[in-house]
C-alpha cells in the first residue's frame, strides 16, 4: 500500500526533527569555535584565534597524547578479547559457565560507568600490588577501557559472524584445514570490516571517557576528557570549541572513508558474483 | 595411553578462545564487584587505603567486623533516599522521551528504500562518534540565560525576559534524551527492519486502518526491541554523572553525583561503595532483562 500525502508528511516532519535535534547542537558547537568573543553566546565576528590558542596550550596536547596512546592500545587490546568473546558467543552454543559468560560479556554495556570506576579503582588498590599492577596511572586507565570496551566489539563482531555463511567454514574444514588454519584463512578476512568497526568503536570510547579514568587518573596521566571536563565546568570555553571542531572533522572525514571503503568492497563483491554467474552459466 | 586420550585431558584451542575473555571479564569486571561490597562493610579511617580491614586476626583471635553504618545511614539520611528516588524518575522520563521520539525515527528509516535507510541510520549513529562531553558542552551554549536559544525565542518576540533552563532538571533531561537517543533508535530499527511486511498487508486486506494494525501488529511484535532500547538508555541514565553535572545545576539530585561527591570530595570510600552496592542491587533487575535479550541477540536466536 503506497503511503498517503499524510503519511508522507508525518514521516518527513518526524525525520526532520529528529536529525535536526541530533545535529543542530553540532553544528552550533562548530559556528561558535570561530567566533572572535571570549562569551561564546554572542557572536562578534568570524576568527579563528581560538584554534591558535589551543594548539599553543601545552597542557591540552600533553593530554591528548596520553589520551590517544590509551586508547590505541585499549582498542587494540579489546579488538582481541572482544573477538575471541565474540566466537564464544556466536558459535559455542554448550559449556559449562556459559549463562555466567553472557552475563560477564553484556553487563558491562549498561554498567554506570560511575560503578565500573569505583569498583576497578577498588580492586587495584587492594589487589593490585599483588599482581604487580600500581592502582593509578596509564596501565590501570588501560585495563578500566579494555574491561569497558570489550562488550562493545564483541557485539559488533558477532552481528558480522552471524551473517556470515558458515558453510565457507565447514568447506574449509571438510578440505582438511583444521579450526585454527580455518579461522585464520577464510573467517577473519570475512570478519575484517567488523573488526575495523569494533577497534575504531573502542577508540572513541575510551578516547571520549571521563568518568571512569577519573577514578584511575594519576597526577601524570591527565587524559584529554580530564582535562575537558575541569575546564568546561564552570562554563562556556571557545577553545573547547576549537577542540570539538577538529573532533568532529577527524570523525567526520573517517565516517567517509570508511562508507566509501564499505561501498567500493560491496561492489567489488557484486562484481564478482556476476563474473561467477556468466562463467558458470 | 595413547595421544589422542590424552588430548582429552589437556586443554585444547576451544578453551583457551573462552579462557582469554572470560578471565579478564572475571578479574576486571565481577571480582571488583566483591570488592566494593566488602569495603562497604569497613569502616572510614585516616590512613592509606582510607578504611578499617574488616577481618582481623589478632592475638590468636579471628574477628569478622561488619560495619553496617555505611548502609544505615543509605536509608536514614533523607539526602540519600531523595537522590536515588530522584535518579529513578529522572531515568525513567528520559527513557520515555527517547522512545517517543526514537519510535518514530526508527519506524520510518525502516521503511526507507535499503539503499537510503543504511545512511539514514548511520545518520543517527554518527554524533554517536563525537566526544560525549563534547556533546554535553553544546549545551550550555544553547541552554544558558545568554544563550542561543534565549536570543532566538527573544529576537523573535516569543518571550521577553530569558527562560531559565540550564542549572535546572530540565537541562538535565534535554541532555540524557540528546546523549542517549541514538541508544534507543539502534535496537528498535533492528527490530522494526526485520518485520514481516506481508503481515501489515493481510491486515490492511482484512479492512484494517493503518493506525490499527500498528497497534495491533507493529507494536506487539516490537516490543523486545522496546524493552532492549529502554533497558540501553535507562540503566547507565540512572547512574549519569557528567549530564547532571555539567547541565543539571545544584537542584538536580543524582545518585551518581552522590557517589562521586563521597568519593572525591568527602574521601569517603565505604560509603562511596555502599551506595554503589544499593545503585546495583536497584538495577540488577533491569540489567538481568537487558542481558537475556542481548545473549539472545548475540547468539542469533532472535526473531
Amino acid at each position: 500500500m503506497n503511503p498517503t500525502f499524510g503519511q508522507r508528511l508525518l514521516r518527513w516532519t518526524v525525520l526532520a526533527l529528529g536529525y535536526a535535534f541530533l545535529y543542530l547542537p553540532i553544528v552550533l558547537l562548530i559556528v561558535y569555535s570561530f567566533n572572535a568573543s571570549r562569551l561564546a553566546t554572542v557572536w562578534a565576528g568570524f576568527s579563528t584565534k581560538w584554534y591558535g590558542e589551543l594548539l599553543r596550550d601545552r597542557q591540552i596536547l600533553e593530554a591528548a597524547w596520553v589520551s590517544l596512546r590509551i586508547a590505541f592500545w585499549t582498542a587494540t587490546a579489546a579488538t582481541v578479547i572482544g573477538t575471541l568473546g565474540a566466537m564464544v558467543m556466536t558459535r559455542f552454543h554448550r559449556f559449562p559457565g556459559k549463562t555466567m559468560f553472557g552475563a560477564l560479556i553484556t553487563a558491562p554495556l549498561v554498567m554506570p560507568e560511575v560503578i565500573i570506576g569505583l569498583s576497578i579503582l577498588l580492586m587495584l588498590v587492594s589487589v593490585g600490588a599483588a599482581m604487580g599492577i600500581p592502582s593509578k596511572g596509564m596501565v590501570a586507565i588501560w585495563i578500566a577501557h579494555v574491561t569497558l570496551t570489550v562488550s562493545f566489539v564483541t557485539v559488533v563482531v558477532s552481528s558480522r559472524l552471524q551473517e556470515l555463511d558458515k558453510s565457507l567454514e565447514e568447506a574449509a574444514m571438510d578440505l582438511g584445514a583444521n579450526r585454527l588454519k580455518v579461522f585464520f584463512l577464510i573467517t577473519l578476512p570475512i570478519i575484517a570490516p567488523a573488526l575495523v568497526s569494533g577497534w575504531l568503536l573502542a577508540f572513541t570510547l575510551s578516547l571520549d571517557d571521563v568518568v571512569i579514568a577519573s577514578f584511575v587518573a594519576g597526577p601524570d596521566s591527565t587524559t584529554l576528557p580530564i582535562k575537558v571536563f575541569s575546564s568546561v565546568r564552570l562554563g562556556v570555553s571557545p577553545k573547547i570549541n576549537a577542540l570539538a571542531t577538529l573532533m568532529i572533522m577527524a570523525v567526520s572525514i573517517a565516517a567517509i572513508v570508511g562508507w566509501w571503503l564499505m561501498y567500493r568492497e560491496d561492489r567489488r563483491r557484486q562484481l564478482d558474483m556476476q563474473l561467477a554467474l556468466q562463467e558458470n552459466g | 595411553m595413547n595421544a589422542r586420550a590424552l588430548k582429552r585431558f589437556v586443554p585444547g584451542g576451544r578453551w583457551a578462545v573462552i579462557a582469554v575473555p572470560f578471565l579478564w571479564l572475571l578479574l576486571f569486571f565481577a571480582i571488583p564487584f566483591l570488592i566494593v561490597l566488602k569495603i562497604s562493610f569497613s569502616r572510614l579511617a585516616i590512613a592509606m587505603p582510607p578504611y578499617t580491614p574488616i577481618v582481623e586476626y589478632v592475638d590468636k583471635a579471628l574477628t569478622l567486623r561488619l560495619n553496617l553504618g555505611n548502609y544505615v545511614a543509605l536509608f536514614t539520611d533523607s539526602q540519600y533516599v531523595v537522590a536515588y528516588l530522584s535518579s529513578i524518575k529522572i531515568a525513567a522520563v528520559s527513557t520515555l522521551l527517547c522512545l517517543l521520539i526514537g519510535y518514530p525515527m526508527a519506524y520510518f528509516i525502516a521503511r526507507m528504500k535499503p539503499s537510503t535507510r543504511n545512511i539514514a541510520l548511520m545518520a543517527v549513529v554518527l554524533p554517536s562518534w563525537i566526544s560525549f562531553l563534547l556533546r554535553v558542552y553544546a549545551w550550555v551554549g544553547i541552554l544558558d540565560a545568554n544563550g542561543i536559544l534565549n536570543r532566538a525565542l527573544m529576537g523573535l518576540g516569543v518571550i521577553d525576559a530569558p527562560l531559565r533552563i540550564l542549572y535546572t532538571p530540565l537541562a538535565a533531561y534535554i541532555g540524557i534524551v540528546y546523549c542517549y537517543l541514538p541508544f534507543m533508535v539502534l535496537p528498535l530499527y533492528a527490530n522494526l527492519v526485520k518485520l514481516d511486511l506481508r503481515l501489515l498487508e493481510a491486515a490492511y486486506d482484512l479492512g484494517a486502518k493503518p493506525w490499527q494494525a500498528f497497534l495491533r501488529i507493529t507494536l506487539p511484535l516490537s516490543r523486545a526491541g522496546i524493552v532492549a532500547g529502554c533497558m540501553l538508555v535507562m540503566i547507565p541514565a540512572v547512574g549519569e554523572f557528567v549530564i547532571p553535572e555539567m547541565l543539571g545545576g545544584p537542584d538536580t539530585l543524582m545518585i551518581g553525583r552522590v557517589l562521586w561527591g563521597e568519593f572525591f570530595n568527602n574521601r569517603d570510600w565505604p560509603a562511596a561503595s555502599a551506595v554503589a552496592i544499593v545503585m546495583l542491587l536497584l538495577l540488577m533487575v533491569p540489567i538481568l532483562v537487558f542481558n537475556r535479550y542481548q545473549q539472545k541477540e548475540m547468539e542469533g536466536r532472535l526473531t
